[in-house]
C-alpha cells in the first residue's frame, strides 16, 4: 500500500549533486543554483513505543523524542493492530499532549457546582478528603457509592476496586454506546465486531458494512476496506447517511434508521426462500438442529430438549435417535422431529423455516417502511447468495471438531459483516445485531475462509462468562463481577422486595441483558432516589454533563439540584479526568489524571485487548514522558485509595497498600493463578514464558523493549471454526485464555430469551411485574424479530416526520478532539445536514439556521444540504458543540457559537404516552441507550447570534492560551 | 481575489506616478527649478510610495531586494528592476530640471522606463491563467491607459488626458463585459477540478476544514451583484465621468484639482473590483468564486 | 532558480486512489506534524484556542458530492497537496528565486531563506497548493517530505512521505511517475489516473485515480439464484430433507 520504494531511492548523493549540476545547464545569468539541502536531517533522538490513546483503537504509536520532548508520532510498523498506519487523531496526540486544558492539580470545589469556581489542593487533601467521603459509606452501605467509568480502558482494574468496595453499582459506558452489539453477539455466536471479530480481510469477496461504524476499530476498518479495494473486492454500505466508509462503498443502501433488522429479515427470507443457506454448517455448528419443546402448556415450552446432563439434545443422523449435540461422532440432523413423553419436538430450524419464510418478510412488504426499492433487496440478496455459494473458498487445511471429526478443508462463503453503533443504537437494536449474526450464520460465514473472525479471547460464549453479582454487606466485598450474561430470571439483579439492586437498574425486567449497565440512567436515578438515594457519584472520563448524557440540560439540573435543606440532590461528586471537560465544573473534588503519553496502563487479554484474528495479544502504555504538572494515573490513584479504604485486594495482610502504583499492579495482580493482566514475559519454571506464569518484576520494561505489546499467532490449522476446532481450543488454554477446552455452538436461539418471556407468561418463581409482561413477551424472542423504534409508538410520526442521527467524525473523537489545536481545525462547528427534498421544501439556502424540535426540546443550529442522504433523514457529527468556558477555549469558539449538541433533543424517558408510565428511551432488551430512534420536526429559522439554546458560559479557572502556536522541540 | 489596501494603493499610485514622470520625460510639460520640484515630488511620492506600499504584503519585507533577481522569468522581478532603473534614470533627469535644463534623450529613455514599468506590473497580473478575468489584453491595456491618462492628467496635458481617459472608460467598459464571462469560458470547472466531471455534477460539499484559512482570504471575495454594480457606476463617474466633461471645457487650478481628486478616487475604486472581481480558480475547490 | 529546470526523468509524485480514500484526515495531520518539526519553519496556528483558529495545512481533504445522470449522489473524498508539475507556474512567476523545481527528480520546493512572502507563487497555482505562513511570513508547501524519501536515519521503508506512511486505506501512493515501469505508473495506466485542471497547462506530476463505477442498478443476472425452492416453512425443511436423502449415506 505504501509507494513501494522503488529505484528513485537509488539517487545517491551523487545524483543530487549531478541534478543540482543540471539546473545550471542553461548557462545563464543569474546562474541557476539549486540550494543545497539537508536531505537526511537527524529524525529524532530516541522512538519510545507506546499505545495510542486518541480514540479506542488502541493502535500502538512510536513517538519520537527531540531533547526529552514529544516531537512527532507515527504509527508503529509491528504493531497487530495499525501495522504502522495512524489516523487523525493519533497523529494530533501531540495536540493533546500540549493541551492548555490539561488539568494541572487535585482541585475542590469553592463555588456552587457548575460555577466552576475551584481551589487547587494538594493530593494528601484530596485523597484524605476522598476517604472521608468514602470510608464511611462502606462500613455502612456501600451502595450508597456509584462508580462509572466512561471511556475506560480498564475496566478488568477498576471492577475489581468497585468489587472490593462493596458496591453493586459500578459499570462503564457501554449501556450508552454498544452493549446491543456485544450482546447480541455474544448470546448469538461468542463474539461480536471489533474488539470481539473482524472480517477476514485477506480472503472476502464481499463486505457489507451495517450502519455508522468510523468510530470503533477505525484504523483496521480503513486498513481492511484498502486491502478490499487492492483486490478489487466488493463493498455494500447500509446507512442512512452516505459519507466516509459509505462514499467508497460499491453500492450504498440508505436505509431509513430503525429499519435495519427488517432489511436484514428481507435478506433472510430471500436466501432462506431460495435455499441458499449452508445446511451443513447450520447442521454441526449452530443449534439450529436443537430441538424444541413445542407443548404450549408446558413450563417447558420453548426450551431445549436436555439429557440428563442437561446437555441440549439433536437427532443424530447416524441413529436417527435424540443425542446430546457434542456427542462424539454425532452428525445433527437439521431438520430434527421427536415426539417423547406425548411432546412433540422440533429443531429450531423449523421455527426458523417457518418464521422467515413467511410473506411477511418479503423485500415487497417491507421496502416502503426500509426505504430500499425490492427489486434493489432482491439484488443485494442475490449478491450474497451468489459469493457465498457460487464463489466458496477452499482451503487445504485439516481439521478437527470437537466432536471428532475430521474435515478435510475449510470451506469459506467469503461474504463478511461489520456493525457497530448505527443499528445498535435503537430500542429494536438488540434484535437487529441479532438479526444481522443470524444472517451471518444462515450462509456459514462465521469464523470460515472469507467470513468473520474471531479474536481471541473470543471466541466465548455467555455461559463462559460471568453472571451479574449484586449481593452487597457492609465493610466486605462485593460476591462477584458486577456485570455479566444472565440465563434467566434467576440471574437478575433484584433486591429482596423485588425491586433493582442496582442503582441503574441494570439487570432487571426492564433490561434484563444489560451486560454493561446503564450509565446513562445512573444521574437520573440517584436524583429521583430511585430505587434508592446515593451518597457519592464517583467517576472517571465521562463527561455526564454534556455529550455522554441525554436530556444534557436536566442533567446539568439534577446535579446542582438542592433538596428542601439546601443539600445537593446527590449529595458529593468526585470525578477524575485530565482536562478541563464540561463535567469538571459539577464536581466537588476532581482528581486530574495524567495525559496518555505519562501514564501506565494495561490493554489486557482480561479486558479489551488488542489481538487480532490470527494472533492473542496484549499491550501497555508507559509514560514516555513525565507529567510536568501535579497529575497522577488515575489508576494509580485507585491503587493509593484502595489501600486507605482497605479494600480486598488492594491491602496486604498486614493491612498495608499491596500495590504502589498502577505498574505494581499491572505486573503483580494474579487473576487466576498464572494468569495476570499481561500474558507476555511472565515467569516460568525454566524462566520467561508467555500466557500463563509467575508475576515478573521486570515485565513492563520487557514490554517496552518489544515495542509496547506482546503477540503470540494462532497456528495455521487453528485459525477458523475456532468455536469448534480442537486445535485452536487446545492452543487457547495453553494461552491461557480458558482453562479448559470449551468448544460450544451458535445459537440461533437463545433459549435465556425465552426462559424471560416464559417468567412472563406467568412460569417460575420470579415474576416481572404486570406492566412489563407484555413489553417481555414481544422483546424478548429466542429467533431474531423486528419491531419498530419505540419512539415511532410514542410520538406522531406524522408530526416529527425525520430521523434524526450523528456520527463520530473520523478525526475526532468524542468531546475529546475538541481541544486539540489541529484537529479542531478540521470540525470546528458542525451543521445539520439536510436531505434534497427537505432543503428544497423548506427553501433552504448555504449559511441558513433551522429550528428542530423533538418531543423533549428545540434547538437552532445552523443547516447544510446533503444529496447523499436518506430523504426521511437528518444528522450531524457528534459532540462537536462545546459549552462555553470548557476545554480551555475561548467564549466564543466556533464549538460553542455554531456548534451544537442532538443531546438536547433526547430524553432518556420516552414522552408520557398516557399509559400513567414513563418508559425508558432504551433497548428493552439491554437498557442501551435508544440514541438513533429520536424523531424532529424541522422549521425554517431566521439566524439567531448563536446556536440555541445558549448556556450559560463555565466560569473556568482557564490557564493562558497561545495566541500564535509554532510547535517546533528540535531546535534548527 | 481580496482586494488587498497595500496592493490597490501600490498599483493606483504608483501607475499615476510613473504615468506622470512618463510625460515629464517626453518633456510635457518641461518645468524647471521650483515647479520642477513640484511635478517631481508628485510623481515620486506616487511611484515610490506605491512601491513601499506593496512591500506591506510581503511576509518578509526585510529580503525585498532579493525580489531583482529572477529577471529572466519574472515580471515582478521585472517590474522591480524597472522601476528602480526607472526611478533612478528620473532622478537625474528631475536633478536636471531642478538646476534648470530638459534632457532630452534621457527623458525619453525614462519615459521608456515608464511604458515597461507600468507594463510588468499589468503583466503580474495579466500572465495568471489561474484567473481568468484578469489573462487578456484588456489588463495592460487599462493599466496603460489608466496610467498615461492619469499621469496626463496631473502633468496638465489635456488633449492627451481626454484622449487616454476616453480610451480608458472604454477599455474599463470591455474589460468589464468580456471579463465578466470568462471565467465560465475558460474552460475550467468544479468538474475539471476535481477531475470528477464525467461522473456527474460535481457540488463541493464538506471543506477541507471548517474554519477559515489562508486561501479562503487571499483568493475567494465574493462581492454581491447589487454592490458591484454601484461600485462600478461609482468608479466609472468619478474616474472618467467627472475628469472628462472638465477637460473637455477648460483646465483651471480648481477645475484640475477636482479632476485629479475625482480621478484618484475613481481609479482607487476601479482597483477595488479590480482585485475584488477577480476570480481565482482555487476557489471551485471550496464551491465558491 | 524561477527557470524550470530541464525535465528530469525522475519525477517523484503521489498517486491518489479516489475509489478509496475515506476522508479520514489521517494525512492532514500526518503531514502537518511531521513539517511542523521539520523543513523550514514550523506550520503555524493562529488563534489556536481561540474564536477563529486557523493555521498552515500542506494538505487539505475536501469532500465532493457527485449526482449521476441515475442513481444515488455519491460522495468523494479528495485530498490536494502540491501536484509537483512539470511546467510549475509557482515557480516561475518567484521573483527572488526561491520557489525551485528540483532537476534532479522535479520537486517543488521552496527556499525559506529566500522568500519575501509576495504570495506570487500562490496566486499562480491553480490548485491552491501553497500557504502564507501567517507566523513566519514565508511561503509554505507540499515538499513531497524530501527530507523523509532520502534520508539516510530512517529505515529504507520509511523513506516514503508522512501522508504515505500514515495513510490508513492506502489510497495514498508514492514513487517515480518518470519511470513507466514503476508501480505507480502501472497504476495510473490500469485504473485511469488523471489529472487535476489540464486545461490550465501545468502537467501535473501527481495523477488521481477515479471512483469505480457505484450502485449497481437493479436489472439482475444474478436473479435466478433466488428462485425459490419452498415457499413456507414446512416446504424449506421438506425441501432440504430430499436435498440430504440425495446425499451419500442419506435417507437414514
Amino acid at each position: 500500500m505504501d509507494g513501494p520504494p522503488e529505484k528513485r531511492l537509488e539517487l545517491t548523493p551523487k545524483d543530487h549533486a549531478a541534478g543540482a549540476a543540471r539546473a545550471d545547464r542553461n548557462h545563464c545569468w543569474p546562474p541557476m543554483t539549486q540550494p543545497v539541502i539537508d536531505l537526511s536531517p537527524k529524525v529524532s533522538d530516541e522512538i519510545r513505543k507506546t499505545t495510542c490513546y486518541m480514540c479506542a483503537c488502541r493502535c500502538g504509536i512510536d513517538v519520537h523524542m527531540k531533547d526529552g520532548k514529544v516531537a512527532y508520532i507515527e504509527g508503529n510498523r509491528d504493531h497487530p493492530v495499525n501495522q504502522g498506519v495512524l489516523c487523525a487523531k493519533g497523529s494530533a496526540g501531540i495536540m493533546q499532549h500540549n493541551a492548555p486544558s490539561r488539568l494541572r492539580a487535585p482541585m475542590k470545589r469553592t463555588g456552587p457546582r457548575g460555577s466552576g469556581q475551584y481551589e487547587e489542593i494538594s493530593w494528601d487533601e484530596a485523597l484524605d478528603l476522598a476517604v472521608s467521603w468514602l470510608k464511611p459509606i462502606r462500613d455502612t452501605a456501600p451502595e450508597k457509592l456509584a462508580f462509572f467509568t466512561g471511556r475506560d480502558q480498564s475496566q478488568s482494574f477498576t471492577g475489581l476496586w468497585a468489587q472490593g468496595f462493596g458496591t453493586p453499582n459500578y459499570a462503564a459506558h457501554g449501556g450508552f454506546c454498544s452493549v446491543n452489539m456485544a450482546a447480541a453477539g455474544i448470546y448469538t455466536m461468542g463474539g461480536a465486531f471489533w474488539e470481539f471479530g473482524q472480517p477476514d480481510w485477506d480472503r472476502t469477496k464481499l463486505f457489507l458494512l451495517f450502519g455508522v461504524a468510523e468510530d470503533h476499530d477505525s484504523n483496521p476498518i480503513k486498513m481492511g476496506i484498502g486491502k478490499l479495494k487492492a483486490r478489487g473486492a466488493r463493498m455494500v454500505g447500509v446507512n442512512p447517511v452516505r459519507t466516509g466508509y459509505n462514499a467508497v462503498a460499491d453500492d450504498w443502501f440508505g436505509v431509513t434508521p430503525g429499519n435495519d433488522g427488517l432489511l436484514i429479515l428481507a435478506l433472510v427470507h430471500c436466501l432462506m426462500t431460495a435455499g441458499k443457506i449452508d445446511t451443513d454448517y447450520l447442521a454441526r455448528f449452530t443449534n439450529a438442529s436443537v430441538l424444541v419443546n413445542q407443548d404450549p402448556k408446558s413450563p417447558e415450552y420453548g426450551l431445549f430438549l436436555r439429557d440428563d446432563d442437561l446437555q441440549p439434545l439433536v437427532i443424530d443422523r447416524n441413529t436417527g435417535k435424540p443425542a446430546p449435540w457434542n456427542g462424539q461422532g454425532v452428525e445433527p440432523l437439521l431438520t430434527g422431529k421427536l415426539r417423547q413423553r406425548g411432546t412433540t419436538h422440533v429443531s429450531v430450524f423449523h421455527l426458523m423455516a417457518d418464521r422467515y419464510t413467511d410473506p411477511v418478510h418479503a423485500p415487497e412488504n417491507v421496502a416502503d417502511r426500509v426505504g430500499i426499492p425490492a427489486a434493489r433487496i432482491r439484488r443485494l440478496a442475490a449478491d450474497i447468495a451468489d459469493v457465498a455459494f457460487n464463489q466458496e473458498i477452499v482451503l487445504d487445511r485439516e481439521w478437527t471438531d470437537f466432536r471428532g471429526k475430521v474435515h478435510a478443508t475449510m470451506v469459506g462463503r467469503p461474504v463478511s459483516f461489520h456493525a457497530m453503533r448505527g443499528i445498535s443504537a435503537h430500542s429494536n437494536g438488540f434484535q437487529t445485531c441479532r438479526a444481522l449474526h443470524m444472517l451471518q450464520i444462515l450462509i456459514g460465514s462465521v469464523e470460515t475462509p472469507g467470513g468473520m473472525r474471531f479474536k481471541p479471547p473470543y471466541p466465548k460464549p455467555a455461559t463462559a462468562h460471568p453472571k451479574p453479582h449484586c449481593k452487597v454487606v457492609p465493610g466486605q466485598a462485593l460476591n462477584g463481577p458486577h456485570l455479566g450474561y444472565p440465563q434467566g430470571p434467576d440471574d437478575l439483579c433484584l433486591a429482596p422486595d423485588g425491586g433493582p439492586a442496582r442503582i441503574d437498574k441494570a439487570f432487571t425486567w426492564e433490561n434484563p441483558l444489560s451486560a454493561h449497565g446503564l450509565m446513562h440512567m445512573v444521574i437520573s436515578n440517584a436524583h429521583a432516589g430511585d430505587p434508592y438515594k446515593i451518597d457519592t457519584l464517583f467517576m472517571f472520563m465521562a463527561n455526564m454533563s454534556w455529550n455522554s448524557s441525554m436530556n444534557t440540560r436536566g442533567v446539568m439540573k439534577m446535579l446542582t439540584d438542592t433538596d428542601e435543606n439546601g443539600d445537593y440532590v446527590i449529595p458529593r461528586i468526585i470525578y477524575a479526568d485530565a482536562y478541563r471537560s464540561e463535567m469538571v465544573a459539577y464536581a466537588d473534588l476532581i482528581l486530574p489524571d495524567t495525559t496518555y503519553l505519562e501514564r501506565h496502563d494495561c490493554i489486557s487479554l482480561l479486558d479489551r485487548p488488542i489481538c487480532e484474528a490470527d494472533a492473542a495479544a496484549d499491550a501497555i502504555r508507559w509514560p514516555v514522558v513525565e507529567p510536568d504538572r501535579d497529575v497522577r494515573g488515575f489508576q494509580s490513584v485507585l491503587c493509593d485509595l484502595g489501600g486507605r479504604l482497605g479494600l480486598p485486594g488492594f491491602v496486604n495482610a498486614d493491612g498495608s497498600t499491596k500495590y504502589a502504583n498502577y505498574a505494581d499492579y499491572i505486573q503483580q495482580h494474579l487473576r487466576r493463578p498464572g494468569i495476570g493482566p499481561l500474558a507476555g514475559w511472565r515467569v516460568g519454571e525454566h524462566g520467561l514464558q508467555h500466557g500463563r506464569g509467575d508475576p515478573n518484576d521486570s515485565q513492563i520494561d520487557a514490554y517496552i523493549a518489544n515495542g509496547g505489546f506482546w503477540i503470540k499467532h494462532v497456528p495455521e490449522g487453528a485459525a477458523y471454526y475456532k468455536p469448534f476446532n480442537r486445535a485452536y481450543q487446545d492452543w487457547a488454554v495453553e494461552t491461557g485464555l480458558y482453562d479448559a477446552p470449551a468448544p460450544y455452538i451458535f445459537q440461533l436461539y437463545v433459549e435465556p430469551l425465552r426462559r424471560f418471556q416464559l417468567a412472563a407468561e406467568g412460569h417460575g418463581d420470579r415474576q416481572p411485574p404486570d406492566h412489563l409482561r407484555g413489553q417481555i413477551k414481544v422483546t424478548m424472542d429466542p429467533l431474531p424479530i423486528w419491531y419498530p423504534p419505540f419512539e415511532d409508538g410514542h410520538v406522531d410520526p406524522a408530526e416529527y416526520n425525520l430521523h434524526a442521527l450523528t456520527q463520530r467524525p473520523a478525526a475526532m473523537y468524542h468531546s475529546w478532539g475538541g481541544q486539540n489545536a489541529w484537529l479542531r481545525q478540521i470540525h470546528g462547528h458542525n451543521p445539520l445536514y439536510v436531505p434534497t427534498a427537505v432543503w428544497e421544501k423548506h427553501k433552504f439556502k448555504d449559511g441558513d439556521w433551522a429550528r428542530v424540535t423533538s418531543a423533549h426540546g428545540s434547538i437552532t443550529v445552523p443547516v447544510a444540504h446533503q444529496a447523499s442522504l436518506n430523504p426521511n433523514t437528518v444528522w450531524t457529527w457528534n459532540a462537536i458543540g462545546k459549552r462555553k468556558g470548557a476545554w480551555a477555549l475561548d467564549k466564543n469558539a466556533p464549538e460553542a457559537t455554531k456548534g451544537f449538541l442532538l443531546n438536547h433533543l433526547i430524553h432518556e424517558l420516552l414522552p408520557p404516552k398516557g399509559d400513567g408510565l414513563r418508559w425508558s428511551n432504551s433497548d428493552p432488551v439491554t437498557g442501551q441507550a435508544a440514541w438513533f430512534d429520536l424523531r424532529v420536526k424541522i422549521e425554517r429559522s431566521g439566524a439567531p447570534a448563536e446556536s440555541q439554546p445558549v448556556l450559560l458560559a463555565l466560569d473556568m479557572p482557564n490557564p493562558d492560551t497561545p495566541k500564535t502556536l509554532r510547535w517546533k522541540v528540535g531546535k534548527p | 481575489m481580496h482586494p488587498a489596501p497595500s496592493v490597490i494603493a501600490f498599483t493606483t499610485f504608483s501607475g499615476l506616478g510613473f504615468g506622470l514622470l512618463f510625460w515629464l520625460g517626453l518633456g510635457l510639460p518641461a518645468p524647471t527649478g521650483l515647479v520642477a520640484l513640484g511635478f517631481y515630488v508628485i510623481a515620486y511620492v506616487g511611484a515610490v510610495g506605491g512601491l513601499l506600499a506593496s512591500t506591506f504584503h510581503l511576509g518578509r519585507p526585510e529580503r525585498a531586494a532579493k525580489a531583482l533577481t529572477q529577471w529572466r522569468t519574472s515580471w515582478l522581478s521585472r517590474e522591480g528592476i524597472a522601476a528602480i532603473v526607472t526611478l533612478l534614470l528620473g532622478g537625474v533627469l528631475a536633478l536636471a530640471a531642478l538646476f534648470g535644463s530638459y534632457l532630452a534623450p534621457l527623458g525619453w529613455l525614462v519615459s521608456l522606463g515608464c511604458l515597461v514599468t507600468v507594463g510588468t506590473t499589468a503583466m503580474i497580473y495579466a500572465q495568471l491563467r489561474t484567473v481568468p478575468r484578469w489573462r487578456h489584453w484588456t489588463t495592460p491595456a487599462l493599466f496603460f491607459t489608466l496610467s498615461l491618462g492619469g499621469g496626463a492628467l496631473l502633468a496638465n496635458q489635456g488633449a492627451a488626458a481626454l484622449a487616454l481617459l476616453t480610451l480608458g472608460a472604454v477599455v474599463q467598459f470591455i474589460a468589464w463585459v468580456t471579463g465578466d464571462t470568462r471565467f465560465d469560458r475558460s474552460g475550467t470547472t468544479t468538474g475539471s477540478a476535481t477531475g470528477l466531471g464525467d461522473l456527474g455534477e460535481v457540488r463541493a460539499f464538506l471543506p477541507p476544514h471548517s474554519g477559515p484559512n489562508y486561501l479562503l482570504r487571499e483568493f475567494v471575495y465574493v462581492v454581491g451583484r447589487k454592490h458591484a454594480f454601484y461600485l462600478r457606476l461609482i468608479g466609472m463617474v468619478l474616474a472618467f465621468g467627472v475628469p472628462l466633461p472638465i477637460l473637455a471645457v477648460e483646465l483651471t487650478h480648481l477645475t484640475a484639482g477636482v479632476a485629479v481628486l475625482s480621478h484618484v478616487l475613481g481609479v482607487l475604486c476601479l482597483r477595488w473590483l479590480f482585485f475584488a472581481q477577480a476570480e481565482h480558480v482555487v476557489g471551485l475547490y471550496y464551491g465558491k468564486r | 532558480m524561477t527557470q524550470l529546470p530541464p525535465p528530469s526523468d525522475v519525477k517523484l509524485g503521489l498517486v491518489i486512489d479516489l475509489d478509496t480514500c475515506v476522508g479520514c484526515h489521517a494525512c492532514v495531520v500526518a503531514c502537518k506534524g511531521w513539517n511542523t518539526e521539520n523543513y523550514g519553519a514550523a506550520l503555524s496556528d493562529s488563534d489556536p484556542y481561540g474564536a477563529d483558529p486557523s493555521g498552515t495545512f500542506l494538505n487539505r481533504v475536501h469532500s465532493y458530492e457527485v449526482q449521476p445522470e441515475t442513481g444515488p449522489a455519491q460522495q468523494v473524498h479528495f485530498p490536494k497537496s502540491c501536484l509537483h508539475c512539470e511546467d510549475a507556474p509557482c515557480v516561475t512567476v518567484c521573483p527572488t528565486g526561491a520557489s525551485y523545481k528540483r532537476a534532479e527528480d522535479g520537486i517543488v520546493l521552496v527556499n525559506e531563506d529566500a522568500c519575501i512572502g509576495c504570495s506570487l507563487c500562490a496566486w499562480a497555482c491553480p490548485y491552491g497548493a501553497r500557504e502564507l505562513d501567517a507566523a513566519a511570513g514565508v511561503m509554505k508547501k507540499c515538499t513531497l517530505c524530501v527530507d523523509r524519501i532520502y534520508n539516510e536515519n530512517l529505515p529504507e521503508v520509511d523513506r516514503t512521505p508522512a501522508c504515505v506512511r500514515t495513510c490508513p486505506s492506502g489510497a495514498r501512493h508514492f514513487g517515480d511517475l518518470g519511470d513507466p515501469e514503476s508501480a505507480v505508473s502501472q497504476l495510473v495506466a490500469e485504473r485511469g489516473g488523471f489529472d487535476l485542471m489540464p486545461e490550465q497547462g501545468t502537467k501535473p506530476v501527481n495523477k488521481y485515480l477515479p471512483p469505480r463505477p457505484r450502485d449497481a442498478d437493479e436489472i439482475d443476472i444474478l436473479a435466478p439464484l433466488l428462485a425459490p425452492v419452498a415457499t413456507d416453512g414446512k416446504g424449506l425443511v421438506a425441501w432440504i430433507d430430499r436435498a440430504l436423502s440425495a446425499l451419500p449415506g442419506g435417507a437414514r
